[in-house]
């Protein structure tokens, strides 16, 4: 096979585009707000409060037991069918932040109770109420343990964002998608996404790296 | 000089609590007067550590009464509301076997949180009392280090400063050196007989009969969820009535 390579050279452009404009922001968008309702579902299923731990633990049921793309395609083709249609980018950061939300809410639920049961007791027996040891003691314990399963969760988010190309985000994955079908160089562009995808990754990995450290300083070694 | 006993800082009457089928505590009474120092002592399981940590509203008895010379006065039984146990907490703090220092804060923050967050003084004001406390058991330059760097006595010098500085009316402390390595014990006992000396109000449940004879203006020998009996440290430690108080003394003193 030869290689084009002054269509690799040109394509790349329009490719990390679709990164920083597509890919990027819809995983940030939605790995923000997912996050949001993750540490709200996730202290919901840890409520003694049986109708919210019960809607957080159905909620999660449903998110992980259906396939992404069915949840996008619900969205987007679905809705309209009862009468609500909803642009391709928002359809993509709902579909993307409520499945996060699903995924993430598990891991925060076990990082909480992650913590010894110990350090509650002391944030009680120095006056704080449940709502303060929670945010000013136990939560920033958990935050550390988190990381790395959130960070998977995001790194895993920035590759499935390539399913937005199919309710028409054109996101990267979209851009070497026409590029492709313009060109016939099916090979070529894949490949190049692939590589931009695996780019962005290592980025990623890195940034996760330095997150650590930061909230390691205060772990024995 | 009046011979009068001091009215009780606090009073403890009918205290019950039972874990599934497990009777605990079958109703305790006690009472600690302004300056004392009370020592719960007894064999495991005997309760000691569940009437300790009622005090401090980490147990909710099943039934009973807590009184505070000043208030609060709590019920037990009817439901306590989360406002009397925080109520409970105002007046008294707890030292923890196992320290339970917030490891993601230094030794400062870990002393003025509760006096910046839930007291809401100055900061300015709380970390120059923090230093003054820190100071006085001889771990000032420890301040900005975080617990995992200290060692297992001078975390629980910081668990007993962090109690102090929320000025409460009680000291509660929870087997405070049974945790530590035995060249350890001794740091942390001089530190508890000092603040017994410049007459803090404390109870403490505590394994080391002889510290608690130097210390305790009173033990109280609790086994199997009841007050066996109590009185001046000489009475209860030397020469006990009870039968089970002897034997439990006995095996402490000459375990082998």
């Amino acid at each position: 096979m030869d290689i084009d390579w002054d269509l690799a050279l040109t394509s790349l452009w329009p490719l990390i585009q679709g990164g920083l404009m597509g890919t990027i922001p819809l995983s940030l968008a939605s790995m923000a707000l997912g996050l949001v309702l993750a540490l709200l579902v996730a202290l919901m299923r840890l409520s003694s409060n049986k109708l919210a731990s019960g809607i957080a633990r159905a909620y999660v049921s449903v998110i992980r037991g259906t396939p992404l793309l069915v949840q996008l395609f619900v969205i987007f083709y679905g809705l309209p069918s009862i009468g609500l249609t909803i642009d391709p980018w928002p359809s993509a950061i709902i579909a993307f932040s409520l499945n996060v939300g699903g995924y993430a809410a598990e891991i925060i639920r076990a990082a909480i109770l992650s913590v010894p049961r110990g350090q509650w007791e002391a944030g009680h027996t120095i006056g704080m109420s449940r709502t303060l040891a929670l945010r000013r003691i136990i939560l920033p314990q958990a935050a550390r343990v988190s990381v790395p399963p959130l960070s998977n969760t995001f790194i895993s988010l920035v590759k499935d964002s390539s399913l937005a190309s199919l309710i028409l985000v054109s996101e990267l994955f979209r851009q070497a998608q026409e590029i492709a079908a313009f060109s016939q160089q099916f090979m070529l562009l894949y490949i190049e996404a692939a590589a931009v995808y695996w780019v962005i990754c290592l980025v990623l990995s890195a940034g996760q790296s330095r997150l650590e450290k930061r909230l390691d300083r205060y772990v024995a070694h | 000089m009046s011979h009068t006993d001091p009215a009780p800082v606090l009073t403890v009457e009918g205290l019950r609590k039972s874990f599934g089928d497990n009777e605990v505590l079958r109703s305790i009474d006690l009472s600690v007067t302004s300056g004392g120092v009370v020592a719960l002592v007894g064999p495991s399981g005997s309760g000691k550590t569940t009437v300790l940590r009622s005090l401090n509203g980490l147990e909710i008895p099943d039934a009973g009464r807590i009184t505070f010379d000043g208030g609060p006065v709590v019920n037990f039984g009817s439901g306590a509301a989360k406002r009397e146990l925080a109520a409970l907490r105002d007046r008294s703090a707890m030292v923890f076997q196992h320290y339970n220092l917030f490891p993601h804060k230094t030794v400062l923050e870990n002393v003025i949180e509760g006096p910046v967050q839930v007291q809401r003084r100055p900061k300015a004001d709380a970390v120059r009392d923090a230093e003054e406390l820190l100071g006085r058991v001889g771990l000032a330059e420890k301040k900005d280090q975080y617990p995992h760097e200290l060692s297992g006595g001078q975390q629980q010098r910081v668990g007993i400063v962090r109690a102090l500085a929320l000025r409460p009316t009680l000291l509660l402390f929870d087997e405070p050196t049974s945790a530590l390595d035995p060249e350890l014990v001794g740091e942390v006992l001089s530190v508890i007989k000092e603040l017994a000396d410049e007459g803090w109000t404390m109870v403490l449940v505590t394994h080391e009969l002889a510290f608690a004879r130097e210390v305790a203006t009173e033990v109280v020998f609790m086994d199997g969820g009841v007050v066996v009996e109590h009185g001046p440290p000489e009475t209860v430690l030397r020469n006990p009535r009870e039968e089970r108080t002897r034997r439990f003394v006995h095996r402490l003193l000459h375990p082998f």
